[in-house]
């Protein structure tokens, strides 16, 4: 049953990725060069979405909270995400876009993973020392207190739930996808802004 | 041609709302450590040691984290892996028209880079070396931190995406001027 919902989720996972463009490097490079917002607007409206969802049938019973998995918050996710950010933008690959781009026939993409399997691996080899330097240790910190859930709230005298907390926060990234200009840099050249928003 | 946001968007959250509701938040990049722990032990053995009890473990303290996936790589999380493989060759099949030129070096690389595309490999390459590591040391990746980590409010998930905001931003500002 598992191994089911492995093959149909990750099938449909890797099916969205390839259709909203995010395994394709010019569409990660045109946002975080700024010029083109189309899969921030994206991303944005996609965690805004399934905030919503996830609080709203955790408050109506209907989704099981002992399937959330926060992770812990530390130096380590700081640095680590700065690090990565410098090879995101070099390469226009993510761990889960670099797979399916080399899938979909990218020979660059297969560079990545290549790259990819050697970094993990120098991680792994490594770790002892950014455990040993306090750099991995941390709470599972969720912004407001989930009822059910046993994550210590970062703001536990809030006057509404973490729940609440959840669907707000899910309103304001859709609005924030709405409100966000097309481009953030630069003038639009007519050429690219014909582009820009693909058809409905 | 890529979907609009305004359905692309929503049809991506509820994948993600789906993988919470059935199983668990989506995640990634662990994949490549279980993979690396995998072609260790094939090439190898010895990485990883059963114990008395049954138990999985290994000499390398991060390794035997993830010890009891490397000895059983069948299953959900690599399979899951596997399958966005396969959902994403299928739609590029149906959907996509990848050009030739395309794959060996995208457009947007090509006209920002005077290398061609054996140093676009090199450059892919260095970035997938970049982004596990930092994936690893954050304890995630886009998916597990960024998009999984926000939409639970998950602090860390908002500290993942300032971290490598930060730096991809200016990054991609300073290497990717031309637009294609």
């Amino acid at each position: 049953m598992e191994i089911a919902l492995a093959i149909g989720l990750g099938g449909l996972f890797g099916i969205m990725l390839e259709r909203i463009g995010a395994t394709d490097p010019n569409w990660i490079g045109r946002m975080l060069n700024l010029t083109n917002t189309h899969l921030m607007k994206t991303i944005f409206v996609a965690i805004g979405t399934a905030s919503i969802l996830m609080f709203g049938g955790q408050m109506l019973g209907v989704v099981e909270v002992g399937h959330m998995s926060v992770k812990a918050i530390h130096v380590g996710v700081l640095l680590g995400g700065a690090i990565l950010g410098i090879g995101w933008a070099i390469s226009g690959y993510c761990p889960g876009t670099g797979v399916c781009a080399a899938a979909t026939g990218r020979l660059d993409a297969l560079f990545f993973v290549a790259g990819g399997l050697i970094g993990a691996g120098a991680y792994a080899l490594s770790y002892p020392f950014w455990e040993e330097i306090g750099f991995l240790n941390g709470e599972k910190w969720t912004i407001g207190e989930i009822p059910g859930a046993s994550y210590p709230a970062a703001l536990p005298d809030l006057p509404i739930t973490g729940d609440m907390v959840g669907i707000g926060i899910g309103i304001a990234f859709i609005l924030i996808a709405i409100l966000l200009p097309r481009r953030l840099v630069g003038k639009a050249a007519p050429v690219t802004d014909a582009k820009a928003e693909p058809a409905e | 041609m890529v979907l609009n946001w305004k359905i692309g968007g929503p049809l991506l959250g509820i994948v993600f709302f789906l993988a919470v509701l059935l199983v668990k938040p989506i995640g990634v990049s662990t994949q490549f450590v279980v993979i690396d722990g995998v072609l260790w032990e094939r090439n190898a053995p010895g990485l990883i040691t059963q114990g008395p009890d049954g138990g999985w473990t290994s000499t390398y303290p991060y390794f035997a984290k993830y010890a009891k996936d490397i000895a059983n790589p069948v299953n959900y999380s690599v399979i899951f892996v596997a399958a966005m493989m396969g959902g994403a060759l299928l739609s590029a099949v149906a959907f996509g028209r990848i050009p030739l030129r395309e794959r060996f070096s995208p457009a947007l690389w090509s006209a920002n880079f005077r290398t061609g595309w054996i140093g676009r490999w090199v450059l892919s390459f260095l970035g997938g070396v970049i982004v596990l590591y930092g994936a690893r040391m954050a304890g995630g990746c886009t998916s597990g931190h960024m998009m999984s980590g926000m939409m639970q409010t998950a602090v860390s998930g908002y500290l993942f995406a300032f971290g490598a905001f930060l730096t991809a931003f200016p990054t991609a500002r300073m290497l990717l001027k031309k637009e294609a």
